[in-house]
This record gives C-alpha cells, sequence and structure tokens, in this order.
C-alpha cells in the first residue's frame, strides 16, 4: 500500500499544513456543488417520468425490462422481475396483471403456468435504458423546435448586428476628431448605469410604437446597443497607431476601406470576445423577451422553458430535456472560451 | 449614434413622462398628467418597516425582501468569492481547469439555474434524498417562506460566485511575489500574511467586487423568479419583479407606478454605480 504515502507526497518534500487540506475540501466541495447540479440534470434528463417520480432515487436513468409473451389474447410486451420462489430459489417471471397485491406471473418461456407473487417477493428487473423521447418529442411535437430556432436567429442576428454597429461607433470615437466627441463618450458612459430593470417601461412604449412588439426585431434592436461593447472596443482600437490609417490615407484608401481592411483586421481579438459574450448574453436573456413576446410561435427557448415549467401540470422529463439542450451552445462557448477570455473579464469587468 | 438615442436617452425622459402621468393606457399622449401621484403612492406609509401600513404594501414587502437579500447575498458571495481565489492563486495543480469550474455556471442562464435548482430543490429531489439518507426529515425547500429566501440567495451565489473569484483571483495575482517570498522568510504565519499584505494590496479591488456585487443584487430577478416565482406569497418577490409585475404581468397594469418604482431603484443604482466609478479611478490610479 504505497498508494497513500505516494498521494500525500508535496512538491518540495514538505509535510501537510493545515492549509493544504483546506485547499483540497474547498476545491473537492466545489467540484461536487458546481458540477453535480448539472450532472443531476443530465442524468435526470433520460429517465422516464415514472422513474423520475420515485423515491428514493436512482443515480442513473434506468427502465424495466420487458419481454415478448405469448398470453390467451395474444403476443404482448410484459415488465420482467426476479420473483422470489416459494420452493427457494429466484426466477425471472413476467407480469400479466396484478390484483390488489398478489400478482400473476409467468416464465416467458411457460406461458400457461400462472403463479401468484405476493408483490413484496419480486423486485422490477431493470438494466440502464436513455428515455431519449424526452429530447425527441418536444421538438417534435411541442414547439421547443420553433423556440429553438428563435433563439438561433434572436443570438445570431443581436451579435452580427453587434459586432457591425459597436465597432463603427468606436472606430468614429476613436480615431476621428470632432466637436463632442468627449461628450459623446460620456453619454455611453453614462449608460452603462442604466440597467434594463430600469427602463422596462419606456423601452417597452418605443418597441411598441416602432411596431416590433411580438416580433423578434423587438428582442433584437434594443440589446444591440451594448455601451460595454462600444467601450471596450474603443479602448482596444486607441491602442491602432494613426500612422497606419495616414499611410493607407496616403495612398488613397477610402475611409470605408480603412475601416473595414485596417481597422476590423486588426481589432479581431477584442471583436472575438465581443462576439462570444454577445452570443452568451443573447441565448441566455430572459426578461426583456419574456415582456416583448406574448405570442406562442415566437418565444425563445428560455421563454418556452419557462412557461413550460410554470404550467399546472409539469412535465419534467421534457423541461430537464431541453434545458440539457439551451446548455449545448452556452457549453461549447465555455470550451472554446478556456483559451484565451478567462484573463481578459477579469480585465475588462465585463457583464 | 441613432440606436443609442432611441434605446437609451429617449427612454430615459419617458420613463419620467411615465411616472408622472396616471392611467393603465400605455399611449403616452393618452395619459393624464398627475404630477408626483405615482411617487406619493409609493411612499406614503405610516411605518416604512411594515408593508402593511404603506398604501401600496406590495412595493414595501419587495423593498425590504431586496435590503434582505442584498445584505445576505452580498456578504456570503464575498466571503465565497474572497475564499475561492485565494485558494486558487495557491500553488495548486491544474489551475486553470478549477478557475473554469468555477466560472462554469456564470455562462448559464438564469432560467436553466433557476431549473436546475427548482428540480434538486423538489420534495422528492435530490436534496432530500442526500437529507433522507443521513436520516433526517425531509423539508419543503421552496413552499416554505425562510426556507425559499435562503434558496433564493444560495442559489444566485451559486451562480456568481465565479465571476467575482475571477477579479479578486486577478487583482491576487498583481500582488507582486516577492512580498510574500519575503514574509516565507520570517517565518510570518499564513493568517498573518493574509492580514497584513493581501487584504491592505487587495483592498481596492475588493471594494470595486463589493459595490459591482450590490449593484447586480438590487436588480435580483430571472434566477429567483424561474425558482420560486416570488413565492411562496410574496417572500421571495424582489423589486424588478414588483416592477415587471405592476407593468405589465398583472391585469390592472400601471405603467406610471411602475415607472416611478424603476426610478426609485435607478436613484439608488446610479449612486452605486458612481460609488463604482470614483472607485475604479482610484484603484487603478493606485
Amino acid at each position: 500500500m504505497r498508494l497513500i504515502p505516494f498521494l500525500a507526497r508535496r512538491r518540495g518534500g514538505k509535510g501537510w499544513h493545515w492549509t493544504d487540506i483546506v485547499t483540497w475540501v474547498w476545491l473537492a466541495a466545489g467540484l461536487v456543488v458546481i458540477f453535480g447540479p448539472a450532472l443531476w440534470l443530465l442524468l435526470s434528463s433520460f429517465k422516464t417520468p415514472a422513474q423520475l417520480a420515485e423515491f428514493p432515487l436512482s443515480i442513473l436513468p434506468y427502465a424495466s425490462q420487458t419481454a415478448l409473451v405469448e398470453t390467451k389474447g395474444g403476443p404482448k410486451q410484459l415488465p420482467l422481475f426476479t420473483v422470489d420462489l416459494p420452493e427457494g430459489g429466484t426466477a425471472v417471471m413476467a407480469e400479466l396483471n396484478r390484483i390488489g397485491i398478489m400478482a400473476n406471473m409467468v416464465r416467458p418461456e411457460a406461458p400457461d403456468q400462472v403463479l401468484k407473487v405476493n408483490i413484496d417477493a419480486r423486485k422490477p428487473l431493470r438494466e440502464m435504458a436513455f428515455a431519449t423521447e424526452n429530447y425527441t418529442k418536444p421538438l417534435k411535437e411541442f414547439d421547443f423546435g420553433r423556440y429553438l430556432w428563435n433563439s438561433v436567429f434572436v443570438t445570431v442576428a443581436a451579435t452580427l448586428i453587434t459586432l457591425i454597429t459597436n465597432s463603427m461607433a468606436a472606430f468614429a470615437l476613436s480615431k476621428y476628431e470632432f466637436r463632442g466627441r468627449n461628450s459623446v463618450m460620456l453619454i455611453i458612459v453614462a449608460t452603462l448605469m442604466i440597467p434594463l430593470s430600469v427602463n422596462l417601461v419606456p423601452l417597452y412604449s418605443v418597441v411598441s410604437w416602432l411596431g416590433l412588439l411580438n416580433n423578434l426585431w423587438g428582442v433584437i434592436l434594443p440589446t444591440v446597443a451594448t455601451p460595454t461593447g462600444v467601450f471596450m472596443l474603443r479602448q482596444y482600437m486607441l491602442t491602432i497607431l494613426d500612422e497606419l490609417l495616414e499611410a493607407a490615407r496616403m495612398d488613397k484608401a477610402s475611409e470605408w476601406q480603412i475601416y473595414w481592411r485596417i481597422v476590423l483586421p486588426l481589432t479581431a481579438p477584442a471583436l472575438a470576445v465581443l462576439a462570444i459574450f454577445s452570443v452568451v448574453w443573447r441565448w441566455n436573456d430572459f426578461l426583456w423577451p419574456l415582456i416583448v413576446l406574448s405570442r406562442k410561435e415566437l418565444f425563445t427557448l428560455q421563454i418556452g422553458l419557462n412557461t413550460f415549467a410554470g404550467k399546472l401540470n409539469v412535465q419534467w422529463q421534457f423541461i430537464l430535456a431541453m434545458t440539457v439542450v439551451s446548455i449545448i451552445p452556452v457549453l461549447i462557448v465555455f470550451i472554446f472560451l478556456q483559451r484565451f477570455t478567462t484573463a481578459g473579464i477579469a480585465g475588462t469587468g465585463l457583464k | 449614434m441613432l440606436v443609442f438615442t432611441l434605446f437609451v436617452i429617449v427612454p430615459l425622459g419617458i420613463n419620467i413622462a411615465y411616472s408622472t402621468t396616471g392611467g393603465t393606457d400605455l399611449f403616452l399622449p393618452a395619459r393624464s398628467y398627475v404630477g408626483g401621484d405615482n411617487f406619493g403612492r409609493l411612499l406614503s406609509c405610516a411605518d416604512h418597516l411594515t408593508p402593511a401600513t404603506c398604501r401600496d404594501d406590495l412595493f414595501w414587502v419587495a423593498v425590504w425582501n431586496t435590503v434582505r437579500f442584498v445584505l445576505l447575498q452580498v456578504v456570503v458571495l464575498v466571503i465565497v468569492a474572497m475564499a475561492t481565489a485565494l485558494i486558487l492563486n495557491s500553488k495548486i495543480r491544474a489551475r486553470g481547469f478549477w478557475r473554469a469550474v468555477f466560472f462554469f455556471p456564470v455562462l448559464l442562464s438564469p432560467v436553466v439555474v433557476g431549473l436546475i435548482w427548482k428540480w434538486i430543490f423538489q420534495r422528492q429531489g435530490l436534496l432530500n434524498y442526500v437529507l433522507f439518507q443521513f436520516g433526517a426529515d425531509p423539508v419543503n425547500w421552496l413552499n416554505d417562506r425562510a426556507w425559499a429566501f435562503f434558496a433564493s440567495v444560495g442559489v444566485s451565489v451559486w451562480a456568481h460566485v465565479g465571476f467575482y473569484a475571477l477579479i479578486l483571483l486577478a487583482g491576487l495575482q498583481a500582488i507582486p511575489r516577492d512580498i510574500y517570498e519575503a514574509a516565507e522568510l520570517d517565518r510570518t504565519s499564513p493568517a498573518r500574511v493574509f492580514r497584513r499584505i493581501t487584504l491592505p494590496l487587495l483592498w481596492p479591488n475588493l471594494l470595486v467586487v463589493i459595490v459591482l456585487a450590490l449593484i447586480r443584487a438590487v436588480q435580483v430577478f430571472d434566477e429567483v423568479y424561474v425558482l420560486t416565482g416570488g413565492g411562496p406569497g410574496t417572500s421571495t418577490m424582489y423589486l424588478t419583479q414588483y416592477i415587471y409585475e405592476t407593468g405589465f404581468a398583472s391585469v390592472l397594469r400601471n405603467p406610471g407606478v411602475a415607472s416611478a418604482a424603476s426610478l426609485l431603484m435607478g436613484g439608488v443604482l446610479v449612486v452605486l454605480t458612481l460609488v463604482q466609478l470614483g472607485l475604479t479611478r482610484w484603484r487603478d490610479r493606485k
């Protein structure tokens, strides 16, 4: 048993200190508390409604095994059980029917010999099974396919428009001298201070005046003017040397060409960060779409999930599965993001 | 710029216009001027500490719920974020991995966060099952006033702690290593190192984090709304939900009162944000 000394060995040959124990307990607890719920969601999403309702819980998704049995009324799929036989030993038997606490059971290979069994003397025979219909059914039969599409549309359109408008504004604010430039910058910083929750009523009335209520564009447009984005891009563009632009002007490049072919490519890292954030923000948006969209066919995934979960007869198996679906894009971003933004987020104080 | 004016500046003006007009009509010209009536309705109270004595009792229920929430959530959040940042900053293996683990919930949508936890808090959910394994009685987490409040605090800490831990971690990494090496040579105890070196040098960052957490906690809405819907009763109804329901969701919607309430909340937020901007400047100068 060299395992424990090996695990306990530390770099530098020093012994354990209480801070090491605290560190590992904290990290282990963090892992459980953070990924535990997410993992539980994933496992639960593959369970059948019957299994979701049972208590005590089982960790993995199971389903009852069934067998095709020749009954008097023709062949039937019947659930299988392990039965403690009265003469001792056990046997795998299928249940024909159940009356009170007694069940009529038969051996699948000999369907004529019916045995009465107390239900306490048997255990359901189960195997691991993934209830994939939790995923396929809402996407096909309910509106979740539609919601998914709406979410993708809003996210992609809002992100593209955000990148274009914000980079243009940032370009103007960093590379041109014009009167009132500083006051414009001040206004933008000031708008950083006013969160959506404060501006709900007026924003709603502006959108309704534009006729964009119950329209996906009503969700997209108010979100594209992200002061954070303009601010971040401007700070980045300030680092681009003006001489570069001057050289391009000498070569008779138009201002549009300068923006499109010089400034934008040089801002690519900042644009990538903004794009990632925009995707996560728009995909996860809740309060604003909740207010603007009241027609069911326009719901985004988040609103659809909330509405579905708020119904009287909550169908958890579908909610759990669709929640998993809604995490997938964020998970992709998460893996992609790992590389280069963890330092960046902390630096800009974004979000 | 047009978009900015349209969606940020103009709304602020309209907000004020709404807050001084009455009626249920959303069309602004059709609304009658009522002056400070909306504010009066919100603010008039025999005793501000007991919402039942107020003209708009729901508003004050929301205010005091929010105050309780903010106080508890920010304290817990900052302590947990601080501990996490300190541990991530110590000599551990695979730091990038652990950093990612704690950051993961930040990317999840509030709806997802709310639903994941709602599922765990179910009467026959995972949490009660764990209790059951230890022989404890099941708790009706989201149907009990006190537990629902603590659940809303816990869930929002869970969802946001990674973000603040990351900011604090960046602050910790900016502290020069040689100070710690000197302390190690002097055999200073870890607690003393923390109190005399880490805390003073991290203080500017910590202040920014506290104010940022305050600003966001005041606006708490989505994940709690999905988790509890504000209930049971009104025990987890916070200010943003009050504004949303007064302005949009209830049958007797009243945009004027919602506007007035949002302006009051906005005032608090602007003060907090100015404090934050000042602190950020101060930090960056240091």
